[in-house]
């Protein structure tokens, strides 16, 4: 469902963060993308979003070429993905529970329709006491599950999660890897980075992507 | 529904305080779930319990209050005002010129001017007993000659000896304003009859009120299109600026599935409040500030001067139909905000994409 053929990227006149990437993401996969700090994690996954253009190469995103790609048409590929932010990107202005539905809101859907679905989610990440809070006073781990929780609310055909266990306490984040793998059974492609070795040692079924120097090492 | 007991610690003293919260709390209760504002979770008697619906009320996409906000509600309240003022103004002259010309249309005066060798007197009531022989005309009142000079007096000052002036004499005819005389017949046996009598049926005066009325209000028009078109303007700059601080939503709003019609639909749902806003506070002081002028003008019509501001502008009374201009006006400001809100929001997503 994802296929990137040499894609580089660069930032602005700076070096090559990502020097001829080559890999698939295949439907109902799981894998973990790591690397040092500073790797280019992120980027990839802005690539995938698409929240960046590469600087060479082609990145096909269900069957469409992101390249030229129509508003609608990325509309719709935006429907089938999910994401969780490293940073976030949760709205300051609505409550958790509002933040949570919003893919869902944003389709037009009629709010008594998802309501029932949204507060169990959220009672399942935790959050079921927090839901009517803004998120400034949400601490970091539960910031984490709001995101987590907006991420997988349209039960997305591709979760790409940047750090999602990284501010959580090893039991929560074992809690919430195992929310992405049963996500995973019902048939969802999931991306996970993470430099979190025990988190990927938890779960060995899953590809790991390695970044490192600008280059992707896969390991089935 | 469960509500805070926060009278509770005080006892029974504060039980008819009590009995209205119970009251308000009702009331809030039966409304209809669309008048139930999220600014009413706020209120202290109003707690939701989980399952009720206003509770995960939805709370606009674009943050309400900002200062920019107020800042262009302000602007836009100042613009509807000079627009309502603009066409109260207008209204009230093509109703003052209206007035005046029917006033003056319902009369036509005789001037008989004094001939050396003649007796006046007797062209006078030659030129009476013609008018009233005249088909249309309902009466006839010619001024004696004191009149006529006391009619002189403002331009001339009291005190001087008439006898050495030809003083005009007037004669004034009342006509039916549904059955015009033939004023060519009449002024042609005029002529034939008594020499020196001319008759003036204010034809050029009415045309000159009505070109001036016209004048003004076709400028009242004008100031209200340039206060519009710089209201639209005004908005596109806001709302350029509301995109910009918002980036960040509008963003996570497109990764999270929202297309540009809904991203777009948000910003002029906010902007429509906004234009509602203004444009109720700005038509809201138009309105006040004609019933205010009304009423202080019904204050000095007692005084001579008013009198005069009454001949001239009849009364200030915008009626009915003057208010709902500035009604319209307000609508019309508010949805140019929204449309043109709209219309930026679809550009910029369009040079951000
Ligand atoms: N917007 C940007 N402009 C310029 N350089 C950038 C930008 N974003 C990231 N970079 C650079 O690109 C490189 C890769 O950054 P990226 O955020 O993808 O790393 P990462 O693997 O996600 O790191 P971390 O594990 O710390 O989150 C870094 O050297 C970073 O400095
Ligand atoms: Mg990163």
């Amino acid at each position: 469902m994802v296929r990137f053929e040499n894609v580089g990227l660069r930032y602005g006149m700076g070096p090559e963060v990502l020097r001829d990437i080559t890999f698939s993401i295949e439907p109902q996969s799981f894998q973990f993308l790591t690397g040092p700090s500073g790797a280019g994690k992120t980027t990839l996954l802005r690539l995938i979003l698409p929240a960046l253009k590469p600087t060479r190469g082609l990145i096909n995103l269900f069957g469409h070429d992101v390249a030229g790609i129509e508003k609608d048409t990325l509309t719709a590929l935006r429907r089938r993905m999910g994401v969780v932010f490293q940073d976030f990107r949760l709205l300051e202005h609505l409550t958790t529970y509002e933040n949570v539905a919003l893919p869902l809101r944003v389709q037009g859907r009629d709010e008594t329709s998802y309501r029932a679905e949204v507060i169990e989610l959220l009672r399942w990440v935790g959050l079921g006491e927090r839901m009517h809070v803004m998120p400034p006073v949400l601490s970091g781990g539960e910031k984490q599950r709001a995101a987590i929780a907006r991420a997988l609310i349209a039960q997305p055909q591709l979760l790409l999660a940047d750090e999602p266990t990284g501010n959580v306490d090893p039991t929560l984040a074992r809690r919430l890897l195992r929310l992405f793998v049963e996500l995973n059974k019902a048939g969802t492609a999931i991306v996970i980075a993470t430099h979190d070795i025990a988190l990927m040692d938890q779960f060995d079924g899953a590809r790991r992507l390695v970044l490192g120097d600008g280059r992707l090492h896969v390991y089935d | 529904m469960e509500r805070v007991d926060w009278c509770s610690e005080t006892g029974g003293s504060m039980s008819m305080i009590s009995a209205w919260r119970d009251r308000l709390h009702d009331w809030a209760n039966r409304m209809p779930r669309l008048v139930q504002q999220p600014w009413m979770t706020r209120l202290p008697w109003v707690v939701r319990s989980e399952e009720d619906p206003a509770r995960h009320g939805q709370q606009p996409l674009v943050p309400a209050a900002s200062i920019a906000g107020r800042a262009l509600v302000t602007v836009i309240a100042i613009m509807t005002f000079l627009a309502g003022l603009t066409a109260g103004a207008a209204q009230l002259v093509s109703e003052a010129s209206a007035g005046w010309r029917s006033s003056v249309a319902r009369e036509v005066t005789i001037q008989v001017r004094p001939a050396p060798a003649r007796d006046v007197d007797a062209d006078v009531a030659r030129a009476v007993s013609l008018s009233r022989a005249t088909p249309g005309v309902t009466a006839v009142r010619a001024y004696t000659r004191a009149e006529s000079e006391r009619l002189l007096e403002p331009w001339l000052g009291t005190g001087l000896n008439f006898d050495e002036l030809p003083v005009p004499r007037i004669i004034v005819l009342q006509i039916d304003p549904e059955r015009r005389p033939d004023f060519g017949a009449l002024r042609r046996s005029l002529a034939d009859t008594v020499r020196g009598a001319t008759l003036d049926d204010h034809r050029l005066w009415i045309d000159r009120l009505g070109t001036m009325a016209n004048t003004l209000v076709l400028l009242g028009i004008g100031i209200m299109i340039l206060v519009l078109a710089a209201t639209g303007l005004a908005v596109v700059f806001a709302t350029r600026g509301a995109m910009a601080g918002n980036r960040e939503i509008v963003e996570v709003l497109h990764f999270v599935g929202a297309s540009d019609d809904y991203i777009a639909r948000e910003f002029q749902k906010h902007f429509l409040r906004l234009g509602m806003r203004g444009g109720a506070i700005g038509g809201a002081c138009a309105a006040v500030f004609f019933l205010g002028a009304g009423a202080l003008a019904a204050t000095v019509v007692a005084t001579p001067g008013g009198t005069q501001i009454q001949a001239l502008f009849g009364t200030i009374d915008l009626g009915g139909g003057g208010y709902l201009a500035i009604a319209a006006i307000a609508s019309v400001v508010a949805g140019l905000t929204a449309i043109v809100s709209r219309l930026t929001v679809r550009r910029t997503l369009l040079e951000l994409g």
